[in-house]
């Protein structure tokens, strides 16, 4: 990855159904990508996790690895998304 | 999750992209095009095209992968140049068509949708430039696509030059007429300003400023769905509390700009300029500035109460958006076009809103009179008249404001125009028929007001 601070945000929203992290979690691994941090939560009625990520060591690039945890959560019946951490932390915060 | 991540700010951020329509509206690429000045047109048209290209080259690859990394749509890739009466002055050329043209071509070649910067600043007088171009607005208008043109007529500091007022009333006719097919789509790339902005992104009004730097990427944000979404959580609240909910909204959506400027103009090497907070609405539901005034408690926009209403928001969203980046331009506050606002074409069409509460409502927002559409057979004069009556309350109040008024050829107060795409539809609003034609004959220059004398 070409940043210093590697980390990025993964986000899961869908009906909640087993195998989910399981599915996610086996992408980043495969590319060696480290989860540093996960939770899981409702939102109105659909499942949402959260993936605090770090890409640092990651095989591959961010829009390929996008594609590929999107072609994973279109196998599972979720939305995956990958976005660069600092999208959340400057919306929020100064 | 960790300290520096909350999970409800992430599903909020989320939520606010996928259901709220959150999004970057434009980043625009300010290009000086002063060195391309010479005094053979032909020349002048190359340097304009073949400097637009290389300068502009990476333009849109970059912007489009700022957008897939933060996962924010970033919905326009534009452009702003010099104003092009003092690029092509030097040429004495008659004729500017061919320079707009360069321009058209330049902008197909990078990819954006728009380029602004077919503009003169005439607010005090008109050089042999400023006449070649306002001269050529009709046709450039109607042979080019991506084109956007603009006119300064009045600053707070100059006053008014009521002959170029009194010429645009002829030249918008022109255009709408040559671009009938259309529905007069050619007056929806012309804006004439007073006081305009040497920074704003937004088309068409988007020019880069003489006292500009050579290139600056200047972003303008969105995002009316998401101060909705957030006054609607509020319905008992007191107007003091949704001034806060509204700040705060406004300050998410403003970092969002902050963010994609700073990247974007790290990622070309050119000088970040500024972020726009003005509340930009789409034609999509929910999209709209209108439907935020009527969630504050009016049953339509336009109703009594509208003017106070929009004044406590677009007040709100600059305070909020003041705070989220470190430099605030162009023309920040709330838009209120009618043909591209939803919640405003049902409120004309319901006969709620007209065009004297849309003028009132212009004092205390930005921008002005915006994309609406008169009967075809109004009289330039009366199109004059509108201009003036819009750049006085500019020159007065000391702000930005605007016209961009289609007189649709052909049609009646009450028919629809279609304009596609961005522009939307406009339904046609009957205009006052008691005739200015001898005021707006006068000529001459209002006088700068008092509040001009500030030094």
């Amino acid at each position: 990855m070409e940043e210093k601070d590697g980390r990025a945000i993964v986000t899961v929203i869908g009906q909640d159904r087993v195998g989910i992290i399981a599915g996610v979690a086996g992408v980043l691994a495969e590319n060696n990508v480290n989860i540093l941090d996960i939770s899981q939560t409702v939102l109105q009625e659909f499942f949402a996790m959260i993936m605090v990520v770090d890409l640092k060591e990651s095989r591959v690039g961010f829009h390929e690895l996008q594609t590929l945890l999107a072609a994973a959560g279109e196998k599972l019946g979720v939305e995956v998304r990958l976005q660069h951490a600092d999208v959340f932390r400057y919306m929020h915060r100064i | 999750m960790s300290a520096l991540f909350s999970s409800s700010e992430i599903l909020e951020t989320i939520r606010m992209v996928q259901v709220e329509n959150l999004d970057i509206r434009t980043v625009t690429l300010g290009i000086s095009l002063r060195d391309c000045a010479t005094s053979d047109l032909k020349e002048t048209c190359r340097r304009v095209y073949d400097k637009i290209t290389r300068t502009a080259e990476r333009l849109v690859p970059v912007v489009e992968e700022v957008e897939s990394r933060f996962g924010i749509p970033i919905v326009n890739k534009r452009i702003a140049v010099t104003p092009m009466a003092l690029v092509g002055e030097p040429s004495g050329a008659e004729d500017y068509v061919p320079l707009a043209e360069a321009l058209d071509r330049a902008a197909r070649t990078v990819g954006v949708n728009f380029i602004g910067g077919f503009s003169a600043l005439v607010h005090k007088g008109f050089t042999s430039g400023d006449r070649a171009l306002m001269r050529s607005l009709p046709r450039a208008l109607a042979t080019t696509e991506r084109v956007c043109a603009s006119v300064n007529v009045g600053t707070t500091k100059a006053g008014l030059n009521m002959d170029a007022v009194r010429d645009l009333g002829h030249i918008i006719k022109e255009t709408a007429l040559l671009t009938a097919d259309q529905g007069g789509i050619g007056c929806a790339k012309l804006v004439v300003f007073c006081n305009a902005p040497e920074d704003n992104p937004f088309m068409a009004g988007a020019f880069h400023g003489v006292g500009e730097a050579e290139c600056a990427v200047n972003v303008g944000v969105s995002g009316p769905g998401v101060v909705l979404a957030a006054v609607r959580q509020h319905p008992e609240a007191d107007l003091g509390t949704i001034a806060t909910v509204i700040k705060n909204t406004a300050f998410k959506i403003t970092r969002m700009g902050e963010l994609v400027a700073r990247e974007v103009s790290r990622r070309l090497g050119v000088p970040f300029g500024i972020v726009d907070l003005s509340l930009a609405p789409t034609t999509a539901q929910g999209d709209s500035v209108a439907e935020i005034l009527e969630a504050l408690g009016l049953e339509r926009c336009g109703a009594c109460g509208t003017t106070a209403a929009l004044a406590l928001l677009n007040d709100a969203v600059k305070k909020g958006g003041a705070m989220a980046s470190s430099y605030v331009g162009g023309l920040s506050g709330a838009f209120i076009p009618v043909s591209e606002d939803a919640g405003m074409i049902r409120a004309v069409k319901e006969g709620a809103l007209t065009l004297e509460k849309l003028e009132a409502m212009t004092a205390v927002c930005s921008v002005g009179l915006d994309m609406f559409a008169v009967p075809g057979d109004t009289p330039p004069e009366v199109i004059s008249a509108l201009i003036a009556d819009e750049a006085a309350i500019g020159m007065i109040n000391k702000k930005t404001t605007a016209v961009r008024v289609i007189p649709a050829p052909g049609k009646k107060a009450g028919d629809m125009v279609e304009f596609g795409g961005l522009l939307g539809r406009a339904p046609v609003m009957p205009v006052n028929t008691f005739s200015p034609a001898a005021f707006v004959a006068r000529g001459g220059r209002i006088p700068a007001p008092l509040l001009a004398l500030s030094n």
